[in-house]
C-alpha cells in the first residue's frame, strides 16, 4: 500500500481556512443525511467547510476509504453553491485524487409550502477511481470498484447531474425525496437514481441555557438511496440500493458531526459502509473576506 | 499538469468567492418605508395564531439562546439591527401579532436575504417569537435608515 498525504492535505486545507476566518457564532441546523438533500439552503454570506469519509467493504477485492471536502456557500437566501474535492485510498493499492464537483441548489418558490421544491444542477469532472458514493445512479454496482486505481483513474468522467429535491418539514420531522438524472457528457445514456430521507430532532423545544449535549442539538434520521437504471433499461434490474440510519450533532460552537452506518440492500451493493463527517459553519464569511480586501472594518 | 489543475481550480474558486462576497456585501437599495412591509403580507390565518408558549416561563429564555445562535449574526446581539438586517426592536415588529413573526420566521423573506427558518422545529420558532417580543420597542438608527429587511 502506498501512503499518500491526500487525506491529510484535505484536513490541513480545512484547518487553515478555519484559522484564517476567525469565529462567528452560528449554529448549523443540519439534517443527518449524507446523500439526500432537503430544501434547507445555506444562510446567505455563510461558508460551511466540510470533511467527509466513507469506509467501504468490497467483496472480491480490497476495502477502501473515500474522502471529500465540501465548501458550501450561501450566495443568496435562495441559491447555494458548493465545491467538492474528492479522493480515495484503496487498501493494498494506492491513494488517488479523483476529481471535483461543482453543485448549485436553487429554491424557486419564495414561501414555505407543504412540499418545497429545490432544483439542483451539478457538473462533475471526476475519474473512474471515484468511490465517494455521493449518489448512486443507473447500474452502479459493487463490482465497478474492483478495477485497480492505476487503470480506473485513466477513465475521465465529465458528467452533468440534475436533481429535483422535494422536501417537507412537518411537526419537527423532515421528509425529503430526491429524483436524480445524471449524464456523462460523452455519448452515454441518461442514468437515474433516487434518495429518500426522514429525520427529526430528539426534542423540539430549545433549552433555556446554552448547552452542548441538549437533545435539541441531535437529529436522528434514516436515508435510503439507489439506482433506477438508465434511459434504455429503466428499473431495478442490476442496480444497487442502500439503507442508512444516521445521527447528527449540531454544536452551538458552529461545529457539526455526522455518522451514518450504511448497509447494502442487495447483492449488487457494498455490504457495509461507514460514513462520517465534520463541518464548521463560518458565519458572515462574505463580510469577513470583503473586509480583508478593503483593509478596513466596516 | 497534475498540480496545475487543482491549483487553477483553487484560484478560480477564490476569484468566484471574492465575486460572491463583493455581491453579498453590497446592501440592496430598499426604500426605508418598505423595510417592514413584509410583515403586512402575513396571511390572516397566521396573524390570528396565538403563541402556544405564552404561559411557558422558560420560552423567552430559550428564545434568547436560539436568537444568539441563529439570529444575532445579522440582527445584532441585542436585536437592534445591523448593516445586514433591520432592528427587531422597532415598534413595527414589536406591535404585530405573534403569529405574524412566526410566519416571517417560517417563510423568510427569501428574495431580500432573510433565510427560511422552517428547519427549526415549531416550538423553537415560537420561543424565538417570545424572546423578540419580550424585548419591547426601542428607537435605533437602523429603524430610520436600514440597509435591507
Amino acid at each position: 500500500m502506498s501512503l499518500s498525504p491526500l487525506p491529510h492535505l484535505h484536513l490541513l486545507l480545512l484547518g487553515t481556512l478555519l484559522s484564517l476566518t476567525g469565529t462567528g457564532l452560528l449554529v448549523a441546523q443540519e439534517n443527518p443525511y449524507i446523500v439526500a438533500y432537503d430544501h434547507n439552503l445555506e444562510e446567505p454570506g455563510n461558508l460551511e467547510v466540510e470533511y467527509f469519509s466513507t469506509f467501504g467493504t468490497q467483496r472480491g477485492g480490497p476495502n477502501f476509504h473515500a474522502f471529500w471536502s465540501e465548501f458550501e456557500y450561501g450566495a443568496t437566501a435562495w441559491w447555494t453553491t458548493e465545491l467538492y474535492l474528492s479522493g480515495q485510498t484503496t487498501f493494498g493499492d494506492s491513494t488517488v485524487f479523483t476529481g471535483y464537483r461543482w453543485e448549485n441548489r436553487v429554491r424557486p418558490l419564495k414561501n414555505e409550502h407543504w412540499i418545497n421544491p429545490v432544483l439542483y444542477v451539478e457538473f462533475e469532472d471526476i475519474n473512474g477511481a471515484d468511490k465517494i458514493l455521493k449518489e448512486v445512479v443507473g447500474h452502479d454496482v459493487e463490482s465497478d470498484f474492483l478495477t485497480p486505481n492505476g487503470e480506473a483513474r485513466r477513465e475521465k468522467k465529465r458528467e452533468a447531474e440534475l436533481k429535483l429535491i422535494l422536501s417537507s418539514n412537518y411537526k419537527g420531522w423532515n421528509f425529503t425525496e430526491n429524483t436524480i438524472a445524471e449524464k456523462n457528457l460523452t455519448n452515454s445514456p441518461w442514468e437515474f437514481g433516487y434518495a429518500l430521507g426522514a429525520s427529526r430532532a430528539l426534542t423540539l423545544k430549545g433549552a433555556a441555557q446554552k448547552c452542548n449535549f441538549c437533545l435539541q442539538h441531535f437529529i436522528a434520521g434514516v436515508e435510503m438511496y439507489g439506482g433506477l437504471g438508465d434511459r434504455y433499461h429503466f428499473g431495478l434490474h442490476e442496480t444497487s440500493h442502500y439503507l442508512a440510519p444516521g445521527l447528527v450533532w449540531n454544536l452551538p460552537s458552529g461545529w457539526t458531526f455526522k455518522i451514518e452506518p450504511t448497509v447494502g440492500l442487495n447483492d449488487n451493493s457494498h455490504q457495509f459502509l461507514l460514513r462520517w463527517g465534520a463541518s464548521y459553519e463560518i458565519a458572515g464569511f462574505a463580510q469577513k473576506v470583503s473586509q480583508l480586501f478593503k483593509g478596513k472594518s466596516e | 499538469m497534475k498540480i496545475l489543475l487543482p491549483a487553477g481550480l483553487s484560484a478560480l474558486l477564490l476569484i468566484g468567492l471574492c465575486f460572491l462576497c463583493s455581491a453579498q456585501s453590497k446592501p440592496e437599495k430598499t426604500e426605508p418605508a418598505s423595510v417592514y412591509s413584509e410583515l403586512e403580507k402575513a396571511p390572516a390565518k397566521f396573524r390570528a395564531k396565538a403563541n402556544p408558549l405564552l404561559k411557558d416561563k422558560d420560552a423567552a429564555a430559550a428564545g434568547k439562546v436560539l436568537f444568539e445562535e441563529h439570529c444575532a449574526e445579522c440582527h445584532g446581539e441585542n436585536a437592534m439591527g445591523s448593516k445586514k438586517a433591520p432592528s427587531l426592536r422597532a415598534k413595527e415588529v414589536q406591535e404585530v401579532p405573534p403569529g405574524t413573526l412566526f410566519w416571517i420566521l417560517t417563510n423568510g423573506i427569501v428574495r431580500k436575504g432573510m433565510p427560511v427558518w422552517s428547519k427549526l422545529p415549531e416550538p423553537q420558532r415560537w420561543q424565538l417569537v417570545s424572546y423578540v417580543q419580550s424585548l419591547g420597542p426601542a428607537e435605533t438608527t437602523e429603524n430610520k435608515a436600514p440597509a435591507k429587511p
